[in-house]
């Protein structure tokens, strides 16, 4: 909905003054056995029909988000002495992936009604509705420390470079326990902290060779996959038998 | 050198798992555990989503066990008699297990059930153990080593009485067929083989020889493991075929080394080990409960909506 309305409101102005033209130094992120995390470097340039204006500076966001998926946040506390899951709050959907680079300090560039409006920062990205414990934020807070000390959420003020307010670029990194699915790439271009023009593409993260085909037999021939897995099992167990019987001869 | 898991979406080490899998696969041939006591906390430390760490380490233990258990058929450590008739016990008791756990998993908090599972059964089997072995070492230093004899207990009793050759023992089939039902009852709870409760009910209620229990216990945890891998690979499509792979590399060439270390030990020895390690793991676990942990917060994915 915000979406559209944003589009909606680009449409209404047709001649506008700033505008992103964007660049990815990948298309897509392929997952193989030896998978260790990737780079992606985002660059890109602004095009103007007018000279910049003067009095207020520019400002560029990017963001990488993962595909959303419903998360439950458990505390734990002490009980009759031992340390127990009690209570859990429900998070509707949550990024498995969220990476915020700025041009500045985010408070410089982003007003927080159009962070509300945008979802950019990471709280802001994360969505839990019909929270029955009191303190909720603090679960919130919990989510986003876990996943920020797995790489998994970064906020990195000032990693992307503007040159002469018109060439901007930023290397985001991805780490390697990625899941699957497509990874939204957006651009947000500001002036006074408001938006001026967004830009947004797709980053597809997928699993490739065995990687894919395992996971597909493991989910669609289930059976013959369990079967695979004790195959291997009982004839490592047989061939290590065996080598050894050699040696000892 | 890195490895990227299918199913559980992580990136480890592959060198790391081959020595997990390697002194994991020492433990199981020296003392007949599967090791997945050892294999599956040590899997949620390095990251490995519990789901996927349990039924991938029943995978492993698999591998290791039929690596170990050949090795006693060519010494003629195995009881394949006793083997078969635990295994009716432990298939009935694993069936009887999963219907409880899917229960207790309905009422909520069977993380907690598994814990104070491992802490009570480890802690008592390994108390017991200690105490016991270290009484026979020092029976057999004093000067008088009488050698024991067998007592006759309530086991001897019981009818339906059936000749054991490699064991040595002419008793009923209904203690080993208790005993087979408990340990897999117990394995499907807690998500092991059941190796560790095994080998103890085997010494000191059926009254096996040491040397031969270790080989016996394996025998029959292929089966169980074998079994409780299908039913994850099929249920939750939580094995992981890489994962398993690289532990069992290792874990096979540990159980070939475990097993010739084994033979060299005192029986009272390899128990005393088995008792010490069963009761380290033991306090790790109760530690955890006891102790405030450093993140109070824990994600889990989905939930009730």
């Amino acid at each position: 909905m915000i979406r559209l309305f944003a589009i909606l409101m680009l449409l209404a102005l047709p001649a506008r003054a700033e505008q992103i033209v964007l660049g990815l130094s990948q298309d897509e992120v392929a997952i193989t056995v030896t998978f260790e995390g990737s780079e992606i470097i985002v660059f890109g340039a602004v095009s103007r029909t007018a000279p910049p204006p003067q009095d207020s500076a520019l400002g560029v966001i990017i963001t990488i988000a993962g595909p959303s998926e419903p998360v439950t946040v458990r505390r734990k506390a002490q009980q009759m002495g031992i340390w127990v899951n009690t209570d859990a709050v429900f998070v509707n959907s949550a990024p498995s992936f969220y990476a915020v680079a700025t041009s500045a300090p985010i408070t410089d560039i982003l007003r927080e009604v159009e962070d509300l409006r945008h979802r950019i920062t990471i709280p802001r990205a994360i969505r839990s509705a019909g929270a029955v414990v009191a303190d909720s934020v603090a679960f919130t807070e919990a989510l986003i420390r876990i996943k920020t000390d797995q790489d998994l959420y970064q906020m990195r003020q000032g990693a992307v470079t503007l040159d002469q307010d018109t060439l901007f670029r930023s290397a985001i990194s991805m780490p390697a326990n990625l899941t699957e699915g497509n990874y939204d790439v957006r651009i947000y271009l500001t002036r006074n902290g408001t938006v001026i023009d967004t830009y947004m593409t797709t980053i597809p993260v997928n699993k490739v060779g065995l990687e894919r085909w395992l996971y597909n037999l493991a989910h669609e021939q289930a059976f013959i996959y369990g079967l695979l897995s004790l195959a291997i099992a009982i004839g490592a167990g047989w061939l290590a038998s065996a080598v050894f019987t050699l040696l000892r001869r | 050198m890195y490895i990227y898991l299918p199913i559980a979406e992580v990136s480890v080490n592959a060198f790391l798992l081959l020595g997990l899998g390697g002194i994991v696969g020492v433990l199981s041939g020296m003392f007949g555990v599967g090791g997945g006591f050892l294999i599956t906390p040590l899997l949620f430390f390095i990251g490995i989503p519990p789901a996927v760490a349990v039924a991938t380490s029943t995978n492993q233990i698999v591998a290791s066990s039929i690596s170990g258990v050949l090795a006693h058929f060519k010494r003629k450590t195995v009881d394949p008699v006793m083997g078969g008739v635990l295994l009716v016990g432990g298939v009935i008791g694993s069936a009887i297990g999963i219907v409880i756990f899917n229960y207790l998993r309905a009422l909520g908090q069977v993380d907690l059930l598994v814990q104070l599972c491992y802490v009570v059964f480890l802690g008592a089997i390994g108390m017991l153990m200690f105490v016991e072995s270290l009484r026979a070492i020092r029976r057999s230093r004093g000067p008088s080593a009488v050698p024991q004899r067998r007592k006759h207990n309530w086991v001897h009793n019981l009818p339906f009485k059936m000749k054991f050759r490699v064991s040595g023992l002419y008793i009923s089939v209904i203690p080993p067929i208790m005993v087979g039902m408990l340990v897999g009852i117990l394995a499907a709870v807690m998500g092991v083989g059941g190796g560790f409760i095994m080998v103890p009910a085997m010494i000191y209620i059926l009254g096996m020889p040491t040397k031969v229990v270790i080989g016996t216990s394996l025998l029959q945890i292929i089966f169980v493991a074998g079994f409780t891998t299908m039913l994850h690979a099929t249920t939750n499509q939580t094995v992981d075929v890489l994962l398993a792979l690289l532990l069992l590399i290792g874990g096979v060439i540990g159980a070939q080394v475990g097993t010739r270390i084994g033979v060299k030990m005192k029986a009272e020895q390899l128990r005393i080990l088995l008792a010490i390690m069963v009761l380290i793991v033991c306090g790790k676990i109760a530690l955890d409960l006891l102790i405030m942990p450093s993140e109070l917060y824990s994600l889990g994915a989905g939930g009730h909506s």
